[in-house]
């Protein structure tokens, strides 16, 4: 899907969404039953730099700010986090997590926030956009990872065929959709007759989580077995030596 | 106590991790949660044929911090580079809402991360990521309970990529010379981008991008120690009375310091073009002159900061 595509489907009635600098997209959309979401977003395959980041976390402040709670979408269709020497120097890391806590504050404040993911997201970006928000759908075109294969092969110096079949049997490393969707970090798979307008109006109507929902909907999907389990051993241990 | 440990606690970068925890907490108070004997393995190395290890890595428990309550972590960065994994990861998360469950005046006074980490573990790469989200947005929650979180970073393997991301989601960061915190590795970014864009071989180069005085000049860290066990202990404990409040103050607070820094050093590619901009003293040679000789320093102007 093209970004008009998922503008389009996402919000039908219109929207007042523009391109910034860095890939950065920013702007307001109307979602059935809610008046008004924030829409922000990287796309064109940015690769994401201390630039978008600030300027992402700057949008998503002032939407708390605003203090209406209405919902953030974040349209994401980036790359890795931006590998320069210049962008490390200045402090990458730091950039990376503001941009996670503001959604993390947003959520916290009353805002839903959900990931919309069209195209790719890879590593500390993944984490820093798909990965920071309550919900994360997959759209058709969707390509998560966190690293791919051949990166992989070089690094674990496995070859590239016994990677492939591997990933095959489990969905624990390989990149894609449906890997990330059984572990637990894809909240919901979009595909087939849109608009995909209603499906957003639905999910931005669920009550959030209390808690971080994603380890118990890994073993629900068989993806993920032992995340929950040893989360809960190793808090009823901490009660046991309270 | 034996010389083994003495000899240890000289030194943050050659000690295992638990030794760090053992060092910095007061004598024999450490209790561990999910120990090695209970053999909490990854189940996914075997296929890669690596041995594991019976904590996975990473050690978790809680203990007295100058008499004070305290849950703590510390990975072990000579296993698989102290990398995220599905077991290794949810130790921390359980740790980490443990704290945030128990908070009040019998909970823990602080939660302190001993990070020493190249980030995601690629064998488990898909798990690992996950946990390090799951991690930062268990720390948000630890934060918001009223508990600060401290990163100690000062092994050798740093703290890369999600561990990067993970330390400056953390209230306050500690960190001595030898740590660097970044996200991409000189590696990495080599290999991507070629020699010319970073020369992972160049350490004074590595050091002067990701390293810790880097860092510390210009907000990065919040505290530049020495590197013994006893100091980390020291400024450990004077910073968990001063962390700053995860709100929408604080968060606006980082923003402005972040876009000033941007807006300062954006066009710089070298930490001496950043000393030179900034009037700092020596600016060819911070790299190269004793701990002592550096904390005489007088900071980037804002890098003495709430906001994070």
């Amino acid at each position: 899907m093209t970004l008009d595509d998922v503008l389009t489907s996402l919000f039908p009635s219109g929207h007042q969404v523009e391109r910034g600098p860095s890939g950065t997209l920013h702007g307001t959309a109307k979602v059935g039953g809610h008046s008004k979401v924030t829409v922000v977003g990287i796309v064109g395959g940015t690769p994401l730099g201390v630039d978008a980041a600030i300027l992402l976390a700057g949008h998503v402040l002032a939407a708390v700010e605003a203090g209406d709670r209405a919902p953030i979408v974040f349209v994401v269709d980036t790359s890795s986090q931006n590998m320069a020497r210049r962008d490390e120097l200045l402090g990458l890391n730091e950039y990376l997590a503001h941009l996670y806590k503001s959604l993390a504050l947003a959520a916290a404040q009353g805002h839903p926030t959900v990931s919309v993911l069209f195209g790719h997201a890879a590593a500390g970006a993944f984490i820093a956009t798909a990965l920071a928000s309550q919900s994360l759908v997959a759209l058709p075109g969707a390509a998560p990872s966190v690293m791919d294969l051949p990166s992989i092969s070089r690094v674990t110096k496995l070859p590239l065929e016994q990677l492939e079949r591997l990933a095959k049997s489990t969905p624990i490393f390989a990149p894609g959709v449906k890997p990330l969707f059984a572990i637990g970090a894809v909240t919901q798979t979009w595909e087939g007759d849109q608009p995909f307008a209603a499906r957003l109006k639905d999910l931005l109507r669920q009550a959030p989580a209390a808690s971080d929902p994603r380890d118990r909907i890994g073993l629900e999907r068989k993806g993920r077995l032992l995340a929950q389990k040893i989360a809960e051993r190793v808090a009823a241990e901490a009660v046991a030596h309270a | 106590m034996s010389n083994r440990l003495q000899t240890y606690e000289a030194s943050w970068y050659e000690a295992s991790a638990r030794d760090r925890v053992a060092g910095l907490l007061d004598a024999d108070s450490f209790v561990e949660f999910l120990g090695p004997e209970q053999r909490a393995m990854s189940p996914h190395l075997a296929q890669f044929d690596l041995t594991g290890a019976f904590d996975d890595g990473i050690v978790v428990g809680r203990g007295r911090l100058d008499s004070q309550e305290v849950f703590v972590a510390a990975q072990e960065g000579r296993f698989l580079g102290g990398a995220f994994g599905e077991v290794h990861g949810a130790k921390l998360v359980g740790l980490l809402r443990a704290a945030r469950d128990s908070a009040g005046p019998a909970g823990p006074r602080a939660v302190l991360l001993l990070l020493d980490t190249g980030g995601v573990r690629l064998q488990e790469a898909n798990a690992g990521e996950l946990a390090i989200s799951e991690i930062i947005h268990a720390i948000v929650e630890v934060r918001s309970a009223g508990i600060p979180v401290l990163a100690l970073v000062g092994g050798r393997a740093g703290a890369f990529g999600g561990g990067g991301i993970i330390t400056a989601c953390c209230s306050r960061i500690v960190a001595s010379e030898h740590a660097r915190v970044s996200v991409s590795g000189p590696e990495v970014i080599e290999t991507n981008k070629g020699v010319e864009e970073f020369d992972s071989k160049d350490r004074a180069l590595v050091w002067r991008v990701c390293g810790a005085r880097t860092r510390y000049l210009t907000g990065g860290v919040d505290r530049y120690v020495k590197g013994s066990i006893p100091d980390f202990r020291k400024t450990a404990i004077a910073l968990i009375a001063h962390a700053p409040p995860f709100e929408l103050a604080t968060l606006k607070a980082e923003q402005r310091r972040l876009s000033e820094r941007l807006q300062r050093f954006g066009d710089c590619r070298d930490a001496p073009e950043i000393w030179r901009k900034a009037g700092l003293p020596e600016s060819e040679h911070i790299a190269e002159i004793t701990d002592d000789a550096f904390l005489a320093i007088q900071r980037i102007k804002g890098a003495d900061h709430d906001a994070r």
